[in-house]
């Protein structure tokens, strides 16, 4: 966890602007739809299952949202919007827990499909709300309500917490956990690990749905191709953080604080003024960087595996 | 070639595991290295094959010093180790893992029937006889395990054609002895190799090591909990206690007893607990009658009543694991039925809500959640009964994995650490923990002692005869034949899948019991 508090101390000391109210609220609420697809991968990763699909559900679930707003009004497009994660989840989890295939190559293909759809839904065209429904559709993106504090910054926060919460106390947590750490001495424990897997994708799902609905509001528009690849970013804020690849490990506090890295990252170009072309190389190496040093500061701690 | 450790030391995190433990290893010897779990037996053997580093003293071969980082430091001087598990590559061919990495053909290019001689050479130096090679020795038996041309029991090596990931245990093991062959191994390190093997094949095991190290000259490391195997096959056998070396010995001099001795540090008392009489009127507690499954479980039918233990012996292969686990519904039955306390038992969820508890076979791969904490696998079979609301009643839970873990003397460095901390014998310990929060009517536990060092092998041998005398009914089952013996009331001999044969306490002996269970 050093690496991001090393970045943050470098970037206050070289910038004016980094250490000002104004601009970490910025960070976080850049951080927003990242964070979230963070939140139910973190989920996933750790019941020992990679869930790609999420931005393609992210975008269904936006233009879900527009399509919903059209033809019922603002408050029925923002709850079919999270509707359509959780179901689209459910789907992803039954169809990958049926079929037994790894959820690296099932959701992958999965992913596919839903791009699919979300081109059939919009038949390739930006969607748009009414023009009179703008201004209420986008209430969730501008309002700030905490000392500027953006309502989409709230609900990531929001929806940590409830993971969080879900992680440390509760009996599904401990399944997801024990599920990623060793499949079979779960099962043999009675754990039911077809249904639990399931829930974990739906509950990834219902995230990607929330983000998706963060990313209509943003732009008061959804097409087919939105947050393509998004996954991807989110899945290195899970891993910065920490959470083990391998299942078993990995905290929600953590992902926020990979998530946060990656978001100072690019702010710190921008403040920093550096040629924005070399940013894409930067982020990558920086994220091959925080990873070997938070590897390798475990490794001093003690290694895994072995018994004497 | 005579390797030699001068004054070996290691730590792991300020605690000393091996201090100045000094071995000499000349050629054509087996030296044996015994000692409880965490004496540093392992870790000795890792830091000679380069799998570990040490943090002081030398190793010395023929007087020279050598540096010994990595694996591959350590096979450049000749050194190889052989694991307990095997470790080949499952998806390649016998012959594809006997050669990796010896590099081999021309240009790189790879030359089949070299190979196969290679192979066949490499077969004969074990001893060992190369089963239909290139088909022309067809005649030579039916399978690995066939009978030979001559009506004598031929000893084969492994067919080079055949997938290692298809071989039972020990076939992959001779595997992983060509490859060390192959590899032009002068000294051979054994990490338990025959813990998890049958008596027979443990046997012809080390029947293999004595012929190499005769007929080849080279010298072996034998680690390994069987002290009577290690002193029938060693010439010298070391000692080690809390990482020091307490003592060497000619083996020719010494007794298990004296070992186990120099091991404790204390006199032994009688190696197990009495069972308690299974009392007349006890009821039947679980009832098999003719489980299927496959070709390894043909027919099987048990009874275990109420504070009974019924022991299941049975050489490698013989179906002891999967008759365990199918009756706790854990793999897929074919045929038969199972019931406990007179209900019928479906799956691994139904099992379970009728009191049964299973111990599996291997507790790294099958039951624990290593990367969990001991408290959180203390908790796991038991979560719904500590539930409000989807919330772990986490004050209740920490009372009764404590409680659990102070009656089973779990010792760690705490039970929020991982479970991977622990020792052998205490992460064992935690599985036994596990099924014993939910009060288990039925207690079906496979290699119970399986890598457990002596003292923990003692307490969980107690903890079966008093959990039977709770009237716990519990279904034992170790390839250790002794261990069966010495805990059932009663012991069911298993051969090819089927029930062969049964014991009462005190009417048979190993002998009896292996005759029996197919071993000629």
């Amino acid at each position: 966890m050093a690496a991001p508090l090393l970045l943050a101390a470098a970037l206050s000391l070289t910038t004016d602007t980094f250490l000002t109210s104004g601009n970490l609220v910025n960070v976080l609420d850049q951080a927003v739809v990242i964070g979230l697809l963070a939140c139910g991968l973190t989920l996933c990763i750790t019941c020992g299952m990679f869930d790609l699909s999420v931005s393609a559900v992210l975008a269904v679930s936006a233009i879900v949202a527009v399509e919903t707003t059209r033809a019922a009004g603002v408050p029925a497009g923002y709850a079919a919007a999270v509707a359509t994660g959780a179901l689209m989840g459910t789907v992803t989890g039954l169809v990958t827990v049926a079929s037994r295939v790894h959820s690296f190559i099932a959701t992958l293909a999965l992913s596919i499909v839903y791009r699919g759809l979300a081109v059939i839904l919009t038949g390739g065209a930006i969607v748009y709300p009414h023009a009179d429904q703008l201004d209420s559709f986008a209430e969730l993106a501008s309002p700030t309500v905490l000392a500027d504090v953006t309502a989409p910054s709230l609900l990531l926060l929001g929806v940590a917490a409830v993971c969080w919460l879900l992680q440390s106390r509760t009996t599904l947590g401990r399944s997801i956990y024990a599920i990623g750490g060793n499949p079979e001495a779960a099962r043999l424990s009675g754990v039911r690990t077809g249904a639990v897997r399931v829930i974990t994708f739906a509950l990834s799902g219902t995230c990607a749905g929330t983000a998706g609905l963060v990313m209509a509001t943003r732009s008061g528009s959804a097409q087919a191709n939105t947050g393509t690849l998004l996954e991807l970013t989110a899945i290195a804020a899970v891993i910065i953080g920490g959470t083990s690849i391998l299942g078993g490990e990995g905290t929600i506090w953590r992902t926020l604080i990979g998530v946060l890295l990656l978001g100072l990252i690019s702010n710190g170009f921008n403040l920093l003024g550096w040629n924005p072309t070399y940013k894409q190389a930067v982020e990558g190496l920086l994220i091959l960087a925080a990873v070997t040093l938070d590897q390798f500061l475990r490794a001093r701690g003690g290694t895994r595996g072995s018994t004497a | 070639m005579h390797v030699a450790l001068d004054r070996i030391g290691k730590s792991y995190g300020g605690t000393p595991v091996l201090d100045e433990v000094s071995l000499s290893l000349p050629a054509g010897r087996v030296h044996g290295l015994v000692g409880e779990n965490g004496a540093g037996k392992s870790t000795l053997a890792r830091v000679l094959c380069g799998a570990v580093r040490a943090d002081r003293g030398r190793v010395l071969v023929d007087g020279r010093e050598i540096r010994i980082r990595t694996p591959r430091d350590a096979l450049g001087a000749g050194i190889v180790l052989v694991t307990q598990e095997g470790a080949v590559v499952p998806a390649l061919s016998v012959l594809d893992n006997v050669l990796l990495g010896t590099g081999g053909g021309r240009y790189g290019v790879r030359d089949g029937a070299a190979e196969k001689r290679r192979y066949g050479e490499l077969a004969a130096r074990a001893g060992w006889e190369v089963p239909y090679a290139d088909g022309a020795r067809g005649a030579h038996g039916e399978g690995p395990y066939g009978v030979g041309a001559h009506g004598m029991r031929a000893d084969p090596a492994p067919d080079p054609g055949a997938r290692v990931g298809d071989l039972p245990f020990p076939a992959r093991q001779r595997v992983e002895f060509l490859r060390a062959l192959a590899h032009d191994a002068r000294l051979v390190v054994l990490d338990e190799p025959t813990a998890a093997l049958a008596e027979a094949d443990a046997a012809r095991l080390l029947a293999t090591v004595r012929r190499l190290a005769a007929d080849s000259g080279i010298a072996f490391v034998l680690v390994s909990h069987r002290l009577d195997e290690v002193v029938a096959t060693c010439d010298t056998i070391t000692v080690l206690r809390d990482g020091r070396r307490v003592t060497t010995v000619p083996a020719a001099g010494t007794t298990p007893r004296e070992l186990l001795r120099d091991m404790v540090g204390t006199p032994v008392a009688a190696l197990y607990p009495e069972p308690a009489p299974v009392r007349e009127d006890a009821p039947v507690v679980l009832a098999v009658r003719g489980l299927s499954r496959g070709r390894t479980v043909r027919d099987v039918g048990l009874e275990v009543r109420a504070g009974e233990i019924v022991g299941l012996a049975g050489l490698a292969g013989s179906g002891r694991t999967e008759t365990l686990r199918a009756v706790f519904g854990a793999d897929r039955r074919d045929g038969g039925e199972v019931t406990v306390a007179g209900r019928r038992v479906t799956g691994v969820a139904g099992a379970m809500a009728l009191g049964a508890g299973l111990i599996p076979a291997s507790r790294a791969e099958e039951g624990l959640v290593l990367v969990r904490s001991t408290a959180e696998n203390l908790a796991l079979a038991s979560l719904a009964d500590r539930r409000r609301l989807g919330f772990v009643r986490r004050e209740e839970e920490r009372r009764t994995t404590g409680a659990t873990a102070e009656r089973l003397d779990i010792r760690g460095a705490g039970p929020d650490r991982p479970a991977w901390t622990l020792s052998g014998g205490n992460q064992q310990k935690s599985l036994f923990g596990k099924w014993l929060i939910r009060r288990p009517r039925l207690l079906l536990a496979d290699e119970p002692t399986r890598g457990v060092d002596v003292a923990a092998r003692a307490q969980i041998h107690e903890l079966l005869a008093e959990l039977a005398a709770e009237g716990v009914a519990v279904l034992v089952a170790s390839s250790d034949v002794e261990e069966v013996l010495g805990l059932a009331h009663r012991v069911l001999v298993m051969r090819e899948g089927r029930v062969a044969g049964e014991f009462a306490r005190g009417t048979a002996g190993a002998g009896d019991v292996l005759a029996l269970a197919g071993l000629r």
